[in-house]
């Protein structure tokens, strides 16, 4: 992570957003905090979401990116349809994420940041998801403990059967994953 | 808008209701089939590509969703889905590729590789307005035989089905399930948390956050006088179901309310039988209720 400065990972980042619909009106930020107020995760979060902005336009993305803010972002897109400047916020902390990992800057323990890439994991692996794989990965990648906690939910599912133990795989998944590596071929975002 | 005159759509079930939220997919094609409406299974679909996917790659999230639009195109009817996250994320594979030409041809390219081309044709649907705008309400009300009578429901939206473009409804304070209750014969309570987010992942990931924003919920919705609450997609369902004990005692409030899919609340006021409502997957007590209520 050295050698990526806050002032160049803002220019790559502006560059994405730019290229979004409506992205342009990012320049537009009046800081207003709307978005910070609509927030549900605000409150946790190191950064909120009108800081995010203020940091980019100080050239401190990197702090961003080290902190939790990006991963509490759940997209419900409340920042989105309130920004009076039309921002698309939660493309904007999409893209937040996509660059963090794209130059391995992210809390690595983050627990939001684990369970993303687990789930991309088993979806390469299937074609879809399958929820007890999912669950397994995650809990080994972040803490294998706190699945105790979730025993009594366990059994309360399996006593309803709503738990599936045989994942599906999709019968082109070889076509799906032939379209996937073209599409990383173009230049992966 | 379907041009035929049978309702026919394309169904897009998701993945989550193929494992722990079956009762959704199930009371589903129940209902839709009470109502003449035709949901044809899309052959092998893949992945969305919803949220989590999209944080780490956007292209290949957008991939995901165009494989399953070219799949659905082939038979030139709009594609139905249930979930609020694959609902969001295959609307906005339409929009975004529509909008921008260096992507749609980066996505057609990757469809290439698989033998497989898509021209932008297929219209994301949620069944939720389906039912509400399409079936509409004479047809719902002459289907109902057994009317929530005394029922009181708090309408849960959560938050990507009117959001980011409110294209199906009010982005704030959405009404589709509202207006539905009532033509069930129930009550809908004001609730004015019905568009707040639930927390998403975050009850796994970030427990303390997710059981704050749930218990908001949970509690807004008793505090209104509702019976249960009704929810339009998986992962609402369970974030809302699953975790009350819980969230009742470390919150020192009592969140207990029975929670249930828009679907299985329509099949209960048509009068069907298990297990086409799927009562029996609830994980509150949905079934003491409507017997209580005399339903
Ligand atoms: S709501 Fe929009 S204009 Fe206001 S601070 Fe947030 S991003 Fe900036
Ligand atoms: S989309 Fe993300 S940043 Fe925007 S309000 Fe929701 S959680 Fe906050």
């Amino acid at each position: 992570m050295a050698g990526i400065k806050g002032s160049s990972l803002s220019e790559e980042f502006l560059e994405h957003v730019h290229q979004l619909p409506q992205g342009k009106s990012i320049d537009k930020c009046i800081q207003c905090g709307t978005c910070s107020g609509s927030c549900p995760t605000s409150s946790a979060m190191e950064y909120s979401p009108r800081e995010v902005i203020a940091a980019l336009r100080a050239g401190m993305l990197d702090r961003v990116l080290r902190s939790n803010t990006i991963w509490f972002c759940t997209s419900c897109y409340y920042c989105t349809v309130r920004c009076p400047a039309k921002i698309p916020f939660t493309d904007v902390m999409y893209e937040l994420k996509r660059l963090g990992i794209k130059h391995k800057i992210y809390p690595r323990k983050d627990t939001n940041a684990v369970m993303s890439k687990a789930f991309t994991d088993v979806v390469s692996k299937y074609g879809r998801n399958a929820e007890t794989e999912l669950v397994k990965k995650y809990y080994l990648r972040s803490n294998p403990f706190k699945v105790l906690g979730q025993l009594k939910l366990v059994m309360k599912m399996l006593s309803r059967h709503r738990v599936d133990f045989f994942p599906h795989r999709i019968s082109g998944i070889e076509n799906l994953r032939r379209m996937i590596a073209a599409a990383q071929e173009n230049g992966e975002r | 808008m379907n041009t035929t005159n049978t309702m026919k759509f394309t169904y897009y079930p998701g993945c989550s209701v193929t494992g722990m939220n079956k009762a959704y997919d199930v009371s589903t094609r129940s209902t839709a089939k009470a109502l003449g409406v035709v949901l044809e299974e899309l052959d092998d679909w893949n992945c969305c590509g919803a949220s989590a996917y999209m944080s780490v790659h956007e292209k290949r999230a957008f991939v995901l969703c165009a494989r399953n639009l070219a799949l659905a195109e082939k038979d030139n009817r709009d594609m139905v889905t249930i979930c609020n996250g694959c609902y969001v994320v295959l609307s906005k594979a339409n929009k975004y590729m529509a909008a921008n030409p260096e992507l749609n041809a980066d996505i057609q390219k990757a469809l290439a590789a698989g033998g497989m081309s898509y021209n932008g044709g297929v219209r994301v649907r949620h069944f939720l307005d389906v039912v509400v705008n399409d079936v509409g309400e004479e047809a719902v009300r002459r289907r109902t035989s057994k009317p929530l009578a005394g029922l009181s429901v708090a309408p849960y939206y959560g938050c990507q089905i009117g959001r980011p473009s409110g294209e199906i409804d009010d982005a704030e304070d959405p009404q589709m399930m509202d207006k539905l209750i009532g033509w069930l014969g129930g009550r809908s309570v004001p609730f004015p948390l019905k568009a707040k987010c639930c927390g998403g992942m975050m009850m796994t990931t970030r427990p303390k956050i997710g059981r704050d924003l749930t218990g908001k919920i949970l509690k807004c919705a008793k505090d209104q006088g509702a019976d249960c609450i009704i929810t339009a997609c998986p992962l609402c369902q369970i974030n809302l179901e699953a975790f009350q004990d819980t969230i009742s005692r470390k919150s020192g409030t009592d969140c207990q309310i029975p929670v249930l899919y828009f679907t299985q609340l329509m099949a209960t006021a048509f009068g069907l039988d298990e297990p086409a409502v799927a009562l029996k997957d609830c994980l509150t007590p949905v079934e003491a209720m409507f017997a209580q209520k005399g339903i």
